[in-house]
């Protein structure tokens, strides 16, 4: 079984984030890791190439400036290879571009039986991007998987609803958006480390994918950022060290709230 | 100065609209001539009362059998918004309602403004609000390009107001072509018993993180806690991606946003990510070992505290108040 697993690389979201004070984009200079959103879906499809009995975990990415660090983490865990597109082209990029370019390096994977990716980024966090991939390959989708089981050419997932969870179940190829916590992420070996130093990244523009320039990055977002403002700051009130009794300040809060 | 035609994708909670169709089409009629909805499912007939009372003149009605609202509803939206020209589409920040604007929006080649708070027209423009950085920044976005406009709104954003208008008319729309997309099929349902109200809609929200220190302590303590006050519990992402409870729990950025009357944060240190869901609560507890905690900056009561000593006090005193 083929797994193709779309990953982003993002500024370590403990770093606060800043917007560049021209174009209002996220800046997402300097290193940059693995979206820890992705470690499920990373540890998700190794465990599937597994059951399956044989197979292999294809990267696919979209980084500027041919950023591979957080790649090499997913390999380190066990990916066989990866895709990355880079180019100055995309800066910019909307959702529904970084898709059409994710869409494109899922067919230069090759035969692909199955694309995994988290339920959304957690710089970016637009959401669309997986079903988004899903619709331009013609491809089924089923998202928000807290369990996936693939056998017989059909993957079947336990879908979150705000009601509990729905059985749901399509032919492969699809695509699967996973909810995090769903796998233990496993912690790159050593050995793993070493040889994912050697393992093959395929770094391509999105030329080299058949995209013009006007689909993709500033020109393919279409949307114009009009005000960015501080929003209303919020006062802390008052703090309190627990001694013991501190509840039954709580408690008070909670009689003056008629809460209680 | 408004819109002449907005559409809201309506989603339902059993026999009624879900309340996040009714906020975005009580904010739809303030700037659009006419507001509609597209429905996928049973019982839109059920529906329509409540639909017109917010706004709604007319609900496009389809049955998506068991396959996957939000597949069937983009692939029934292309055709619908070819013949009818909406300027704008909103659709809620849930799982159906991602599905839809996401494919829909590859469908249309049209770009989406996702995680909205605020939706204005000014002008030709149309812009929607949403929240950066845990809530401290505030970014406008105006959509450019050709129409219709394709948003999602998180729940809460606006206050549903009923305006007193007549049952929407039902207009059913004929079988959907979902192409390959359409093979998914929901096989079962699973509902899951809740006790109390929803995370969304509750008066007072409990919820835990990381401090808790095991998956074990979130019963006792953070269950235990909302149903002694009639609250829902909630979770900090660190304990969803721990694998300690499911995602409909997350509250935050990538999770849900609540603004209940009284928010309770037990061992939640407060990142960004948690504050954007929760800060626009009326009232926040915060107990946390660590008084440098971020959480603090937002609380109107912090306790700097181990929750496993304060929170079973708590519980007692307020058992014991029967």
């Amino acid at each position: 079984m083929h797994v193709v697993v779309c990953v982003k690389q993002i500024p370590d979201p403990v770093v606060p984030g800043e917007l560049d004070p021209g174009s209002h984009a996220l800046k997402r200079e300097g290193k940059l890791i693995l979206d820890e959103s992705d470690s499920y879906g990373v540890e998700m499809a190794l465990q599937l190439v597994d059951k399956a009995g044989g197979g292999e975990v294809t990267l696919v990415s979209m980084a500027p400036n041919g950023e591979v660090s957080g790649l090499r983490t997913a390999l380190a865990m066990g990916a066989a290879k990866a895709i990355l597109v880079s180019d100055d082209a995309l800066a910019g990029s909307d959702a529904l571009s970084t898709a059409k370019v994710l869409a494109k390096a899922v067919e230069r994977a090759g035969a692909v039986d199955l694309v995994l990716a988290a339920t959304e980024s957690t710089d970016g966090y637009t959401g669309t991007t997986p079903a988004q991939v899903a619709e331009l390959l013609g491809w089924p989708s089923l998202t928000f998987a807290k369990q996936v089981d693939v056998a017989d050419g059909t993957v079947t997932i336990q879908r979150q609803t705000e009601a509990g969870y729905d059985v749901v179940e399509a032919t492969l190829p699809a695509v699967v958006s996973v909810t995090a916590g769903v796998v233990e992420p496993r912690y790159p070996s050593f050995k793993g480390i070493m040889a994912a130093k050697n393992k093959p990244v395929d770094t391509v523009t999105a030329a080299d994918l058949g995209l013009g320039a006007n689909a993709v990055g500033w020109a393919g977002a279409r949307q114009r950022i009009t005000q960015v403002a501080p929003a209303p700051a919020r006062e802390a009130g008052e703090r309190i060290e627990d001694d013991g009794e501190a509840f039954q300040r709580v408690v008070a809060f909670l009689e003056d709230l008629k809460v209680v | 100065m408004g819109l002449a035609k907005v559409w809201v994708f309506a989603e339902a909670e059993g026999d009624k609209p879900a309340s996040s169709t009714l906020e975005m089409l009580t904010r739809a009629r303030e700037v659009a001539d006419v507001v509609e909805c597209v429905y996928v499912g049973a019982g839109a007939d059920a529906l329509a009362g409540a639909l017109g009372e917010h706004g709604a003149t007319k609900v496009y009605a389809v049955d998506g059998g068991d396959g996957l609202p939000g597949v069937i509803g983009a692939a029934a939206l292309e055709s619908l918004v070819a013949t009818h020209s909406p300027d704008l589409v909103l659709f809620a920040q849930t799982y159906d309602g991602r599905d839809a604007i996401a494919r829909l929006s590859a469908k249309l080649d049209r770009p989406v403004i996702t995680n909205g708070t605020a939706l204005s027209v000014d002008g030709d423009a149309v812009i929607v609000g949403v929240a950066i950085f845990g809530g401290n920044m505030l970014v406008d976005t105006a959509f450019s390009g050709e129409k219709p406009y394709l948003a999602a709104i998180r729940p809460k954003s606006f206050a549903a107001e009923p305006s007193g208008g007549a049952a929407a008319a039902v207009e059913a729309v004929g079988a959907v072509d979902a192409g390959r997309a359409g093979q998914a099929r929901v096989l079962e349902r699973h509902v899951e018993e809740r006790e109390g109200p929803k995370l969304e809609e509750a008066t007072v929200v409990v919820s835990g993180g990381r401090g808790l220190g095991e998956a074990g302590a979130y019963d006792p303590l953070v269950e235990e806690l909302a149903k002694l006050l009639g609250g829902a519990s909630g979770a900090s992402r660190a304990i969803v991606d721990a694998g300690w409870v499911p995602y409909s729990k997350q509250v935050g950025q990538t999770g849900k946003t609540v603004k209940p009357k009284l928010y309770i944060a037990l061992g939640i240190s407060g990142a960004t990510q948690h504050l954007v869901g929760m800060k626009s609560s009326d009232n926040i507890i915060a107990v946390n070992k660590d008084g440098e905690a971020p959480i603090f900056g937002v609380a109107d009561l912090g306790i700097v505290g181990d929750v496993h000593k304060v929170v079973p006090k708590l519980i007692e005193a307020l058992r014991a108040r029967g």
